[in-house]
């Protein structure tokens, strides 16, 4: 295959199906955390870092 | 003790080549990396030694690590090390600023011309400041979050002791003139090839870390963490893809040339950007603001979509620097696209970490590390919303190649980064030294007012020195010539030039505050002082005033 018809193969690609396919998993990707039933998971994740233990001395008091 | 001798082996081995590399060294700038390389290597062999217990060690006991403790010893050097960087940084970058308004500050030594100290600012502010920030709280926030100690321990000791000395490796380097001449990316190949051992060390106790947690779930700073080591190496190696001349000397050529080479550089400098100064303070953003607001982060879900934005749109952005370049068109216009876009997500994230704040915004008051926290976040979006405009093509040929980039770039890395990075610094101290709080939160105070100072000084003058000259660069007189000569641009930005130099000096001498506190609470020391707090309210006295019966 010469190099010019590896480019247009590539950009031809590059907007069609990797296109599509980029879109399609971006967008299954930002939507995964609005499916239904994951508010809880979201909760609870957004509130782990309170949950840890730093040897007791977290409360240091400062306003 | 085999353990121990098979150490001492290595460093010992590590010297020796060392001594060979510099033995036969070709030009004087590799054969002083050499001897840092073997200095290294010496103390490494001294320290492991000395500091070993042969009494237990001969015993057969392996030097005990409480599992009931995170292992932070590493970031407690790191919050000393980022201390003392930015202050570095900040110095050399005031030094500089005044060459540019007395040029006799180039003090006729080749060592300290502009041209030799620009990339030791620009790096002692990224890669030392920043990046000695960023390993640090990677290792503190990955245990905290996935409730673990680090994995593998000595390699996490090697990552950070190594990519100090990386940080030295290139320092040095740019003063002797050690350099590739690509932005952000000056050190020569065998420095290259130096940090990526280290980075690959890091991602391999970051990962491992992340597979030994605790917890079910890995915390979205963690998320910008990995994508932040991850995009790294891979930038790294493809920008530095060059061949040395010779293994014992410090040149090298680049395998892309041309605008191939200029398109990879760019590529690489604004994902640098994006995945070193952005993902990776992100994550810091993440995980401090909550903590230190006490409120988990306003919506989850939208630091999720924050995330995979920011990954599928960053990686594209690079072209916005060779707007009217031999580049393809179609390249300048898909950078320039794919950089407007980024701004709903950036937004998004701002939006995200100032809203943690909503029914607590009192602590803006009363906290001044949560004061510093807001800045640094309204300094993103500034900054965020800044560089997409600047990308556009036709604002872009009036901004580019002035002081407008300059101040982009410093409201950018003064404002977001280095804000975001002190309030790490004043969250991390005292809890790491097991202090009640930091040695005194009235000179945060002091930190905070001489910054944002220093910042909104330094980001005005260059936004009217930028345009200033873009302007006069630009100027055509009815003759058809250009009205004004590139000196005369010069000399009209003197003025502008002195402004921003007094805004490194307040910048810096909020740094300086900075260490004398961090210094303070590390030894122990609590400052005597009025608490920070809203007026004083007596109800004994808020009452009406009782009338007084006539006589």
């Amino acid at each position: 295959m010469s190099g010019h018809s590896t480019y247009e193969t590539l950009r031809h690609f590059a907007d069609s199906w990797g296109l599509a396919a980029m879109v399609l998993t971006f967008l299954a990707l930002c939507f995964w955390p609005f499916r239904p039933g994951a508010r809880n998971d979201n909760e609870a994740a957004a509130n782990l870092i309170f949950a840890e233990d730093s040897h007791g001395d977290d409360d240091n008091g400062e306003q | 003790m085999e353990s121990l001798v098979a150490r001492a082996g290595w460093w010992l081995v590590a010297l020796l080549a060392a001594v060979v590399m510099f033995a036969n060294a070709l030009d004087t700038g590799f054969a002083v990396h050499m001897a840092i390389f073997a200095l290294a290597a010496l103390s490494g062999l001294v320290i492991s030694l000395r500091g070993a217990n042969y009494k237990l060690a001969s015993a057969g006991f392996k030097p005990a690590v409480d599992p009931s403790r995170y292992d932070d010893d590493l970031i407690r050097w790191g919050v000393i090390l980022t201390t003392f960087w930015g202050c570095v940084g900040f110095l050399v970058g005031l030094f500089i600023a005044l060459q540019l308004a007395f040029p006799v500050l180039n003090l006729g030594i080749e060592y300290t011309t502009f041209g030799r100290l620009r990339p030791l600012h620009t790096s002692a502010v990224i890669f030392a400041f920043g990046g000695t920030a960023l390993v640090s709280t990677s290792f503190y926030i990955v245990q905290r979050t996935c409730r673990t100690r680090l994995a593998l321990p000595s390699l996490a000791r090697f990552v950070f002791w190594g990519y100090q000395l990386f940080i030295v490796l290139a320092a040095t380097g740019y003063v002797m003139g050690v350099t590739q001449g690509k932005e952000y990316a000056e050190p020569e190949w065998y420095v290259d090839l130096w940090l990526t051992a280290v980075w690959v060390a890091y991602l391999a106790v970051f990962v491992m870390t992340l597979v030994k947690r605790s917890e079910p779930h890995i915390y979205v700073a963690n998320w910008f963490f990995l994508s932040f080591i991850l995009t790294v190496a891979l930038l790294h190696l493809v920008n530095n893809a060059n061949m040395p001349v010779s293994l014992f000397g410090s040149l090298s050529y680049p395998l892309w040339a041309g605008v191939q080479g200029a398109l990879v550089q760019w590529w690489y400098g604004h994902n640098a950007v994006g995945f070193f100064l952005t993902a990776g303070f992100l994550a810091m953003m993440y995980y401090f603001v909550p903590k230190q607001s006490g409120r988990p982060i306003f919506s989850y879900r939208l630091s999720i979509v924050h995330f995979w934005s920011l990954i599928f749109l960053y990686i594209w952005a690079g072209p916005h620097h060779l707007h009217y370049t031999a580049l393809p068109d179609w390249a300048q216009t898909l950078g320039m696209v794919f950089s407007v876009m980024l701004w709903m997500p950036s937004w998004g994230g701002m939006i995200n970490g100032l809203m943690t704040l909503n029914g607590a915004w009192d602590k803006v008051r009363t906290d001044p590390i949560i004061r510093m926290m807001v800045f640094s976040l309204a300094f993103y979006g500034m900054s965020t919303f800044e560089g997409p405009m600047m990308s556009i093509k036709s604002v872009n040929s009036l901004s580019h190649y002035t002081d407008w980039t300059i101040g982009h770039v410093h409201s950018g890395a003064l404002g977001w980064n280095g804000m975001i990075t002190f309030s790490a610094i004043y969250y991390l101290a005292p809890r790491l030294w097991n202090r009640t709080r930091m040695y005194s939160l009235r000179m945060i105070n002091w930190h905070f007012w001489l910054a944002t100072l220093g910042i909104v000084l330094y980001a005005s003058s260059m936004w009217v020195t930028g345009i200033m000259e873009g302007l006069m660069w630009r100027e055509y007189g009815a003759d058809g010539y250009l009205v004004n000569s590139f000196a005369e641009t010069v000399a009209a930005k003197f003025p502008m030039y002195l402004l921003r130099a007094f805004g490194g000096v307040l910048y810096l001498s909020g740094a300086l505050i900075m260490a004398f506190n961090v210094w303070q609470t590390i030894a122990g020391n609590l400052r005597q002082e009025t608490p920070l707090r809203s007026a004083d309210h007596d109800p004994a006295r808020d009452v009406p005033l009782a009338a007084v019966p006539a006589e």
